[in-house]
């Protein structure tokens, strides 16, 4: 049996609507269609009255959401695209990220957003926006980058009590599979090593992970052996893996599929900067997606974001300087 | 609705005497339509107040001592300093704390609502209250056509007391009336003079108990002027002595008041003694507050904002 990313999401949900009678999914098009991606499929007919179709009303949305929440239910609530959360984005950073801390009372909600680029899929359908909303005190934002946390991270995301902001990535849906669902995992705040070396330390999370691995495949054939680490939640963000890390190895590229400007990799090289200066043998080095919308025709998409061949020129660089 | 009008006037005068940190607004005008949504609330109902819902808050038994430690910033107030003024709320007994961004607070009510019809449990009601510039939100629209869609015992009520800040109602909307817009949302629509108390009484009442007895969600439109400025900064010199002098710029209080009299309800002494009592209870909530402390900025759990902190500090010592 093999299963994908997908589908390892439509059971971690499966679950969480099997074991706990609070959880409910929300969201346009999720109930008896199953969702666009059918991320949802079968779970309406499984789980009569607790699949619902919402209006194409994002801020509405998430209000239902963070008031169910409130009232004590353990809302999944999934945006089409993440693309369309912007029309949330007051709800999710001044009502839900805020609620605790104003009142006491905890808003343990989901919020799936289907992030990132595939080819084709243009400006409004590809962005990645988990840097917007780890900016707001008050959420957690997760970014599984296998089958298995993909998973397990969407049944501990139900289970924390604050908002998750859980980006899942549509590169990953369909093409990236696993033997079996995990029957152990990692707590979601802490990073992963996903490939271990001695001369650079890559630190990425969501798809670019797989791209980072396969730079790093690449360049084992030059004789450099490249450490990647998987940061899995960018919210809390794992600082002692990666500081680690780059104890081990003295060089730094961060690479992620978001905007240039600010944003994890900015983020993680000020970290390590600021608390491990002297562990640096090399400047670090950021690699992110071009400061442009997210282009539609492949050819451009693909130069648009990072890839193997440009995470590899990139880590080239950091291990020659 | 006396209690609330003594209580804004206490709150503008520390205000005018430094004593209160940020802005203070008041319900001066709109105490009539703003009680009649809390005297028909139950214990387990939601409310969703507005800035100028002081009357409203107490009558869905607000402790008086909240709104005073809020303003003041007492540690013990329900927000402990971290928001202020209008800002609180309790949302375990159904008191939701705004957030400033008009019309966000609707679709939370409904997510109250829908929850408890998802668990099973029957006769709640939630209001929303909001005044007319908000009805030109998308949050506004969303929410309404969501309650509508899902038949939510969901009341909003909207006092549109003329001006949204400085700006007129010709620059806020261009239909008629804002009723008319209970019908493209297919909800129940009522408006009602908002400075006529025993009206406003009898059309929230009504509006409620509709909602309540599974009607679906209801729109209550008062028309009223503010007494006031929109906060205590605000000489709101926009306002025409003309529309001051219109049936909309009726007090409610004194109009409540003369009612009361006329009807042979209660004499002018028991009204100056409801008026003395209420000074007593206002003064004691002020002097209570103000002894109390301030917040400590040393106290480490203000600068956590994740309830699920322990989850991972845990994590950290253990491994
Ligand atoms: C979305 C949003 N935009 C702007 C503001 C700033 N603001 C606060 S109160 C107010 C006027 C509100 O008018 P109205 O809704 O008619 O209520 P009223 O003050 O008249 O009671 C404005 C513009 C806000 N709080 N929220």
């Amino acid at each position: 049996m093999s299963i994908t990313y997908l589908e390892a999401i439509r059971a971690a949900q499966a679950r969480a609507l099997a074991e706990d009678p609070r959880v409910f999914i929300y969201g346009q098009d999720v109930g008896a269609f199953g969702g666009a991606f059918k991320a949802t499929k079968g779970l309406a007919q499984e789980f009569p009255g607790r699949v619902v179709d919402a209006p194409i009303s994002e801020d509405a949305m998430a209000g239902l959401a963070i008031g169910a929440a409130l009232d004590g239910l353990r809302p999944i609530l999934e945006m089409q695209f993440a693309d369309f959360s912007t029309l949330a984005f007051n709800q999710i950073v001044n009502q839900a990220a805020t609620l605790f801390w104003r009142t006491n009372v905890p808003c343990p909600l989901t919020l799936r957003l289907p992030c990132g680029g595939t080819a084709g899929s243009g400006p409004f359908h590809s962005q990645m926006l988990e840097t917007i909303y780890a900016h707001y005190p008050g959420l957690v934002v997760l970014t599984p980058a296998t089958v298995e946390d993909a998973y397990s991270m969407l049944l501990e995301a139900v289970a924390i009590d604050d908002p998750v902001i859980f980006c899942e990535h549509k590169f990953l849906y369909y093409h990236l599979k696993a033997e079996a669902l995990p029957t152990e995992a990692l707590p979601a705040n802490e990073a992963r090593i996903a490939r271990t070396g001695r001369d650079l330390t890559i630190v990425t999370y969501s798809a670019m992970v797989h791209e980072a691995l396969a730079a790093a495949e690449e360049l084992r054939g030059e004789g450099w052996e490249v450490e990647v680490v998987d940061l899995r939640s960018v919210k809390p963000l794992d600082t002692d893996t990666v500081m680690a890390s780059v104890a081990r190895t003295g060089r730094l590229l961060c690479v992620g599929e978001a905007f240039p400007w600010g944003g994890v990799t900015a983020e993680v090289v000020a970290r390590v900067v600021s608390e491990g200066f002297d562990l640096l043998d090399a400047p670090p080095m950021r690699l992110n997606a071009k400061d442009t919308p997210v282009p539609y025709h492949p050819n451009l998409w693909s130069a648009h974001r990072p890839t193997a061949r440009t995470v590899a020129m990139a880590a080239r660089k950091v291990l020659h300087s | 609705m006396l209690l609330a009008r003594l209580f804004d006037e206490k709150f503008a005068s520390l205000y005018r005497a430094g004593k209160i940190m940020g802005g203070v607004f008041l319900g001066r005008g709109q105490e009539a339509l703003s009680v009649s949504i809390g005297v028909h609330l139950r214990t387990g109902d939601v409310f969703a107040p507005l800035i100028r819902d002081l009357a409203g808050r107490l009558a869905f038994h607000e402790p008086v001592l909240d709104a005073a430690r809020t303003y003041l910033g007492s540690v013990q107030g329900p927000m402990r300093g971290r928001d202020g003024n209008v800002h609180r709320g309790r949302p375990k007994s159904g008191q939701l704390a705004m957030i400033s961004h008009l019309g966000a607070m609707i679709s939370v009510v409904n997510g109250i609502l829908f929850a408890r019809r998802m668990r099973g449990v029957d006769g709640t009601v939630g209001v929303a209250s909001y005044g007319e510039g908000a009805t030109s939100t998308g949050s506004f629209h969303e929410a309404l056509n969501q309650a509508a869609v899902e038949q939510l015992p969901l009341v909003v009520v909207v006092a549109n007391n003329q001006f949204a800040y400085s700006t007129p109602t010709v620059r806020q909307f261009a239909c008629d009336s804002l009723l008319a817009r209970a019908t493209g949302y297919g909800v129940a629509g009522a408006a009602v003079d908002g400075t006529d108390l025993g009206a406003c009484l009898q059309v929230v009442g009504r509006a409620i108990a509709q909602a309540r007895a599974g009607r679906g969600p209801q729109l209550v439109v008062a028309s009223l002027l503010r007494l006031c400025g929109h906060g205590e900064h605000d000489d709101a010199q926009y306002i025409s002595p003309a529309l001051k002098a219109s049936p909309a710029g009726r007090d409610c209080v004194k109009v409540a008041e003369q009612y009361v009299l006329q009807q042979e309800w209660a004499g002018a002494d028991t009204i100056a003694h409801w008026r003395a009592e209420a000074a007593q209870t206002i003064e004691a909530a002020v002097v209570t507050a103000q002894r109390e402390s301030a917040p400590d900025p040393f106290a480490p759990h203000y600068w956590s904002a994740l309830a699920s902190q322990h989850r991972w500090e845990r994590r950290e010592e253990g491994s």
